[in-house]
């Protein structure tokens, strides 16, 4: 076993979800107190993972709050955990999405037989996991964990889900599942690389690899890049491994749905950074044109299908596409500036995106259906809620002064020294971003009120009930179905959001100086030098 | 049997024409202390042969009960001080028919482990009153005393005996340092799995047709395996696999005498380690035979066979692999082919876990051709893994019963989770496992066979065997969606609390596939304890 100083909190961050998920199970007989203490476990580990944050040296090791003790010492296995800024601010914004996502699904009504204790219990247990995984710096634990965190996604859409659960459920983990399986013959492939040249016993250490593998020939480094990549371009999800995600966003519970695309499609992204580039940098450098194909693809095929979608669930999942497509451009355009602008955009990709999820899941709470075409004019009814719905589009088309313009923008300008065409047509991507996002509020906010959702016929469907609260009912006519405006739980839930958009639009600096360093040792190890040198900062690599 | 009595014809034939020192006529005395758990096993059983003659009906059970659990515990201490003790490169005994080495001492360890769950499953009587044997197998099935033995409570406790004659041609079978001991070693463990396929209690007409089935194309597979060692006897003078594996260095002999006959061999012993595309009978035999007996089978027999294929392939065509390896990189591929694809398409439990288990068979036999210490010591640890997630497997299966026994349908499967949440777990768990899901031993047991495959250029066949794995997860994944995600029929299975033996057999599937997929190292160094003797 060794360790580096505060890797207590790195133990402790993994650890405390999982008491609590086994907490929250035992105590799954009482509804309210399995919710209170599941709300109570995800804020001490937001708690903890700030401790974390501050904990972090931005300019000191790589790796920092390292642990690691033997695991299956045949195969040079260990189970080892320790971040770097990359890892630190997902883990930080996965600390944040959880409570707020246990406070959207505080009243969400279950499927009969299921138990809010249950739901929360394996939020948290995915918790853990998803933590666990961007911590692993051992290839062959992060393998395990990258395939273990599947299992408490599936149960939480197939038990908890819509109508097609079942087949969403079932379609997200064999997605995933066979790009793990394949990205293990890659690992395995890895091992059997690092038993060559250290002679005799292998090794999964995430370093030791990185040093002893990444200089193999092109054409070994090209299988094992694609064995890696296709699991990471499934999960992320890059055009046309993307399918299953529209299904699953659409099936899954909103909470859910926000970790499916706030946190567990991060994962890719995040693989492409920590696996791809540092121990295949010949491979990435000759696949560019490949996925860079991909990314814009994405961005293209993601923002034309979003303005097609007449349902707002799969809307969502159709923006992530184009949204994911620009991070991979940052990623695959090699400079520090647009790699930079990627990591930042996957923390604010999962606060803006993560943000319209729950705004939509409040409007689909109050209206009973997922349709845009069952609404209309509901600001009238609703104008706290309009507004928010408001923020979160624009965040999420990067309107300047959110936290989103400053990723996009630094993705775009940071791109295009290296890969102009693609930038230019990725460009396209943001025009129209603003008529996907300006249209859905249109068509659910604006004009007259009219959908089946907000007019009731009458005898019709049930009226949508919201539990009550700070909510002030408005009815502008009398047929009208009765519906409340945001209520004070709603409005602590997205609160935090509204700030950190607000907040690191203005001053994004806490985020840029944690990920910079670790930018920059990952542009270092891909062996690629900055195409502009920039007189305030320049890449130094040892 | 025609088979049998030819079998013995050239074992008392083949004596004195094989170049082999002249036999000594004094058994060496360290020499019997290695094969102890054999023969405490085959004295247990002919000692349950004496039980059925002579004690009174209702001290059967009892009795054979404990004389099995006892003779499997002695072999087990048997064989653990031996160990302490062994010789590193294995030692031969008995005439030098049986070579007792690292691999057979971890596959007898892994056979008594197995077959201690398998008699649990087979002496429980809690599940079905009176046990899943027929009470008086002679009576035809459908006739009004027929029906009238359904609610009678004894069995037919042969089972017992032929359990442990089973158990030891299986040992026997895997540490025979021959073709022919092989050959007599397979008989008997054959004749009486045949016999006790055909006792289900209920379903009787099936469970016979499936004896009949097993019987049928074993002793097809049984004479391709005679043949082989025939023509291989033509070809080097001897049976024995070192002499084989002598005879093709270098030699001006016959090639088509060692391929042809090499080929029959192994297709012999591809069709008792159920490898696609010899699996025909695989499906049908477990879903009729009872069980217990289905347990027995897939976990145990599977052990043995791919004993026999590793220690064949390894001892005696290691030198000849280029010319033959290829064929089974297609046999693999196959395998997994049939055993993912067609298992797809199955509505029956049982039969879903057999087509699963051809699936398995060809990703072993990735291992099996992997000629390293590493394919060894994988393949090794792949079937202590597999057997006792298969054991449990089928324990679970045993449990979800309607009024006409066991409820293997898929459709009856349906919201099983809401009734039982216990035993739906259970069984996802071992699903997972079987699926090869991290922190399982499915997964470390997949890893260990890949990552040896890839280290002797096997790359592609890993890469479809990954697929495969892939696809084959879907049906199990089905079965998961149906127990938990689907409403349960209102007049759906039950799931009957299992008695003290069961519930012990189904712990032991179940705890030792999550110990060795969190802790895997002790197991790992034992299945890497050393090679086969004659390498």
């Amino acid at each position: 076993m060794t360790s580096s100083s505060n890797s207590w909190l790195l133990a402790a961050l993994l650890l405390l979800p999982l008491v609590g998920a086994a907490v929250v199970t035992g105590l799954r007989g009482n509804d309210r107190v399995a919710k209170l203490t599941a709300l109570g476990f995800s804020l001490a580990e937001f708690a903890l993972a700030i401790g974390a944050w501050i904990a972090y040296a931005p300019d000191g090791a790589r790796i920092q709050q390292h642990f690691s003790f033997d695991w299956i010492p045949a195969f040079g296995v260990h189970i080892s955990f320790g971040v770097d800024g990359i890892a630190l601010v997902m883990i930080a914004v996965i600390g944040l999405l959880v409570p707020l996502v246990i406070g959207a699904g505080w009243a969400e009504k279950l499927p009969e037989g299921r138990t809010a204790g249950g739901f929360f219990a394996l939020i948290l247990l995915e918790q853990a996991l998803t933590v666990g995984v961007f911590a692993a710096t051992d290839v062959f634990l992060f393998y395990v964990l990258f395939e273990i965190m599947l299992i408490p996604m599936y149960f939480l859409i197939g038990s908890y889900g819509g109508a097609r659960r079942q087949y969403a459920a079932v379609k997200f983990f064999l997605y995933s599942f066979l790009g793990g399986l394949i990205m293990l013959a890659s690992v395995i492939a890895l091992y059997v690389m690092s038993a060559d040249e250290l002679g005799g016993q292998g090794t999964f250490d995430w370093a030791t690899l990185v040093q002893t593998v990444s200089d193999a020939p092109l054409s070994t480094q090209i299988w094992l890049f694609l064995g890696f990549f296709i699991a990471f371009a499934i999960k992320a999800p890059l055009v046309p491994l993307h399918t299953w995600l529209p299904d699953a966003t659409a099936e899954a519970p909103i909470g859910v749905a926000v970790l499916l695309v706030g946190i567990l499609d991060k994962v890719g992204t995040f693989g492409f950074l920590r696996y791809l580039l540092p121990l295949f940098p010949a491979a990435s450098e000759a696949l560019t044109p490949l996925v860079l194909v991909l990314a814009v693809a994405g961005v293209i095929y993601g923002s034309l299908l979003a303005v097609g979608q007449s349902d707002m669930k799969r809307f969502v999942a159709y923006v992530s596409i184009a949204h994911f497509g620009f991070i991979a451009l940052g990623i695959f355009a090699f400079s520090s500036q647009a790699m930079t602008g990627s990591v930042t955009y996957m923390v604010n990709h999962s606060i803006a995106t993560g943000m319209l999820i729950l705004v939509i899941g409040m409007v689909i709470a109050r209206g009973g259906s997922s349709r845009i075409a069952d609404y209309g004019g509901m600001a009238k009814l609703t104008p706290l809620l309009a507004g928010t719905l408001l923020i979160a589009g624009l965040a999420s088309l990067s309107l300047p002064g959110t936290s989103s313009f400053i990723s996009e923008f630094l993705v775009l300008v940071g791109s295009y020294p290296n890969a102009p065409v693609y930038t230019i047509i990725a460009t396209v991507g943001m025009v129209f971003a603003a008529l996907y996002v300006l249209w859905l509020y249109q068509r659910i906010m604006q004009g007259p009120l009219r959908g089946a959702a907000l007019v009731g016929a009458t005898g019709g469907a049930a009226p949508a009930t919201v539990e009550g609260g700070g909510g002030v009912a408005v009815a502008t006519e009398p047929e009208t179905k009765k519906i409340l405006d945001l209520n004070s739980r709603e409005k602590w839930v997205l609160a935090p959001l509204v700030l950190l958009i607000v907040g690191l639009g203005l001053y994004p600096k806490p985020v840029l100086a944690t990920v910079q360093p670790s930018v920059d040792a990952t542009m270092c190890a891909a062996g690629q030098t900055d195409p502009v040198q920039s007189a305030e900062r320049q890449l130094q690599c040892p | 049997m025609s088979v049998m009595s030819s079998a013995l014809f050239l074992a008392q034939g083949g004596g004195p024409l094989a170049p082999a020192p002249a036999p000594e006529f004094s058994i060496d005395p360290p020499a019997l202390t290695a094969v102890w758990p054999v023969l405490i096993v085959l004295g247990a059983a002919c000692v349950g042969v004496l039980f059925e003659a002579f004690l009174p009906r209702h001290q059967r059970w009892p009795a054979q009960v404990i004389l099995s659990l006892l003779a499997l515990a002695g072999a087990g201490v048997a064989l653990a001080t031996y160990l302490t003790d062994a010789p590193a490169g294995g030692e031969t005994a008995i005439f030098d028919a049986l070579v007792v080495d690292r691999p057979a001492l971890f596959l007898w360890g892994t056979l008594l482990a197995l077959a201690l769950g398998s008699v649990l499953l087979i002496a429980d009587r809690s599940v079905e009153p009176g046990g899943a044997f027929v009470a008086t197998a002679a009576i035809r099935p459908g006739t009004v005393q027929d029906r009238a033995q359904v609610t009678a409570t004894g069995m037919q406790t042969e089972v017992f005996p032929l359990t442990l004659f089973a158990l030891g041609g299986m040992m026997i079978f895997c540490a025979s340092n021959d073709l022919l001991t092989m050959f007599i070693a397979l008989e008997v463990l054959s004749l009486p799995l045949y016999l006790m396929c055909g006792l289900a209690r209920r379903r009787r007409l099936l469970s016979q047709e499936a004896a009949v089935k097993y019987f049928l194309l074993g002793a097809f597979a049984s004479a391709f395996f005679l043949y082989g060692v025939a023509l291989l006897y033509g070809y080097a003078g001897s049976v024995r696999l070192s002499e084989i594996s002598a005879a093709t260095a270098g030699s001006d002999r016959s090639d088509t005498l060692l391929f042809a006959g090499m080929g029959l061999l192994v297709v012999g012993l591809l069709f008792k380690a159920s490898v696609g595309p010899f699996h025909t009978w695989t499906p049908d035999v477990y879903q009729g035979a009872p069980t217990p007996i289905t347990a027995f089978m897939a976990a145990c027999t599977k052990v043995a066979a791919f004993g026999g294929i590793l220690r064949v392939l390894q001892v005696a065509f290691e030198s000849t692999s280029w010319e033959w390896r290829g064929v089974l990189w297609g046999v693999a591929i196959v395998s997994m082919v049939i055993g993912a694809i067609l298992g797809l398409t199955q509505t029956d439990v049982k039969r879903m876990i057999a087509y699963s288990s051809v699936a398995h068979a060809g990703f072993l036999l990735i291992g099996a051709i992997a000629l390293t210490e590493k394919g060894l010591s994988a393949t090794l640890f792949y079937l202590l893994t597999y057997g006792f997630t298969t054991l449990a497997a089928f324990g679970v299966v045993s449990l979800v019963r309607d009024g006409s026994g066991e409820a293997t349908h898929l459709s009856q499967w349906a919201g099983l989770a809401k009734r039982s949440p216990l035993v739906a777990g259970v069984f996802t768990f071992i699903l997972l496992a079987l699926a090869g899901i991290p922190l399982t031993s499915g997964f470390v047991g997949k890893f260990v066979v890949f990552e040896a495959a890839i280290d002797d250029g096997m790359a592609p066949l890993v890469v479809v065997a990954l697929i495969a794995s892939a696809v084959a997860a879907f049906f199990y994944l089905r079965v998961i969606v149906l127990m938990y995600f689907s409403e349960p029929a209102a007049d759906g299975p039950t799931v009957t609390v299992p008695g003290a033996f069961t519930t012990a057999a189904i712990t032991l599937g179940v705890l030792v596939t999550l110990l060795l997929g969190l802790a895997p190292s002790f197991a790992l160094d034992w299945a890497a304890g050393g090679v086969f003797a004659g390498r």
